[in-house]
């Protein structure tokens, strides 16, 4: 069972999209897990054949780690290696890593997933040790420490292995083989409640922990839209309603760029130490129909037009809507936005989404006097915020940030 | 397709874009925005629903003439009207 977003602590199967002695390429869509905010379809993050089906279908919630299928790693020697979904780590979105036994090379595997670096914040554990536990196969998060605050050392991993030269695979199989759980068919309006209450659920852990553990600073800047709604509004004349643009698409294609300028706002807090990413990968908040929210990752958003920022936002909204998000859209976000227009908010504080570096708000543009060339104006005036990790960065690259973002929104044909 | 033909097509458009819309408590007169809580966002993907469902491409310009049932009725209709005429 993977992690599919930093909140996560268990999901269901509900669907397998393909059948045992397939070839399965990588990326492609193997299974459709139900968390606690959507219906994601799980990528796979290996090429290879499935081997076997571990757990069906069901209503039984597993908990993240639990091994969901055997996959042979592409060109694997038989019999086949065991892969399974990844290892219980604390708290983190992260990306699937593997526990690969010896037919395959550990650093076959880790090759296959360039993601599983990214994985968030881990066990304390010198990185000496972690790497020993996992040529070992063992998961540093279940390993007890006796160095300083409860540190797990190289000896540690060293005992826990004498102790059990079992891989870890082999201790969290019970829970894949528990009898299934007695089946009662929740009627949909108690389901659609019980999946209200578990967001909810996910929201607090992740928020609480944000709190707990990122000492946020705030920074507001105000920006005059003047310019970008009157192109906007020239832009969308005469185009088929299928084809027009809204102006938050504007907000997310200018905050893409401006964190290319400023990248130590873009990535991961992990193993205390911020984790820049290249790629700048937009979670965009949605709030859903009922409560609750998810902000799934529009990919590589400074790379893509206006046009297909649009395309691919609307279909963000309607899928994260339907509760049908992919597994990579869950946990890629490098950074999120959120825009609480149209409902008169002037500004939004967020709050950081662990173990992100930072949350860049937006609220709604309102007509306010300004002064523009020694004359006072009316102009569309939005409020644009960040929350930052004061761990990762300080208030200064925060500020030439906001300025960024401005600036290019004053510009809209460019971006 | 007279008016009554139409409201009910609005309205099951609408359904489409906000799922528990309960068409018996919904206000006519009233902005669509403040009373389903749509965001614009919403509210082009209710455009796009109208073009599928009536063949009628709201220009940009005129979007703000369907804030509430009752205006995309009358909005509609003349649109309809326009293109059996022309």
């Amino acid at each position: 069972m993977p992690r599919l977003g930093a909140d996560m602590t268990a999901g269901k199967v509900v669907k397998w999209l393909k059948q045992p002695g397939e070839q399965i390429k990588r990326g492609e869509v193997i299974a459709i897990v139900e968390t606690d905010k959507a219906n994601v379809d799980v990528e796979s993050f290996i090429a290879g054949v499935l081997e076997r089906i571990l757990v069906e279908p069901g209503d039984e919630r597993l908990p993240v780690g639990t091994p969901l299928a055997l996959i042979r790693a592409e060109g694997a020697a038989e019999p086949a290696a065991q892969v399974v979904t990844p290892a219980p780590i604390p708290t983190g979105v992260v990306a699937p890593a593997a526990v690969p036994t010896a037919a395959v090379p550990a650093a076959a595997i880790r090759a296959a997933m360039p993601g599983a670096a990214a994985a968030g914040e881990r066990a304390r554990i010198s990185p000496a040790a972690r790497k020993r536990a996992l040529e070992l196969r063992l998961d540093p998060a279940a390993l007890t420490g006796t160095g300083p605050e409860g540190r797990v050392t190289l000896a540690d991993v060293e005992r826990a292995a004498q102790a059990a030269p079992v891989a870890p695979a082999a201790q969290v199989a019970p829970a894949m083989q528990a009898p299934p759980a007695a089946r009662t068919e929740p009627s949909p309006a108690d389901a659609a409640a019980a999946r209200q209450l578990r967001m909810r659920e996910a929201i607090a852990s992740s928020m609480s922990r944000s709190k707990r553990e990122i000492p946020h600073y705030y920074l507001a800047c105000t920006i005059d839209m003047g310019r970008a709604m009157a192109w906007l509004a020239e832009r969308n004349t005469g185009r088929a309603v299928t084809d027009r643009l809204i102006y938050a698409v504007l907000l997310i294609k200018a905050t893409a760029l401006a964190l290319r300028e400023v990248p130590e706002l873009n990535g991961f807090w992990i193993d205390n130490r911020a984790q820049q990413s290249a790629a700048i990968h937009a979670g965009i908040a949605i709030s859903l129909r009922g409560g609750g929210l998810v902000a799934p990752a529009l990919h590589n958003a400074d790379q893509k037009s206006l046009d297909e920022l649009m395309s691919g936002f609307q279909d963000l909204v309607k899928r994260a809507r339907a509760w049908s998000l992919k597994s990579s859209e869950m946990t890629d976000p490098t950074v999120t936005i959120t825009s609480l227009g149209e409902r008169g908010v002037e500004s939004v504080f967020g709050i950081i989404t662990p173990p992100q570096l930072a949350l860049v708000g937006f609220g709604t543009p309102l007509e306010r006097p300004w002064v523009l060339g020694g004359q006072v104006v009316p102009r569309p005036l939005l409020t644009a915020t960040l929350s930052g990790d004061h761990r990762a960065t300080d208030g200064h690259r925060g500020a030439l940030f906001l300025a960024a973002v401005d600036r290019l929104l004053q510009q809209p044909e460019e971006l | 397709m007279n008016q009554d033909d139409i409201r009910v097509r609005v309205i099951k458009t609408l359904s489409g874009i906000v799922p528990e819309l309960d068409p018996g408590s919904l206000k006519p007169a009233k902005s669509l925005r403040d009373q389903l809580d749509i965001d614009s966002m919403d509210f082009l993907n209710f455009l796009i629903a109208l073009h599928e469902e009536f063949g009628v491409d709201v220009p940009e310009a005129d979007a703000g003439k369907l804030g509430t049932v009752n205006a995309c009725v009358d909005y509609l209709a003349q649109a309809l009207q326009q293109r059996v005429q022309a």
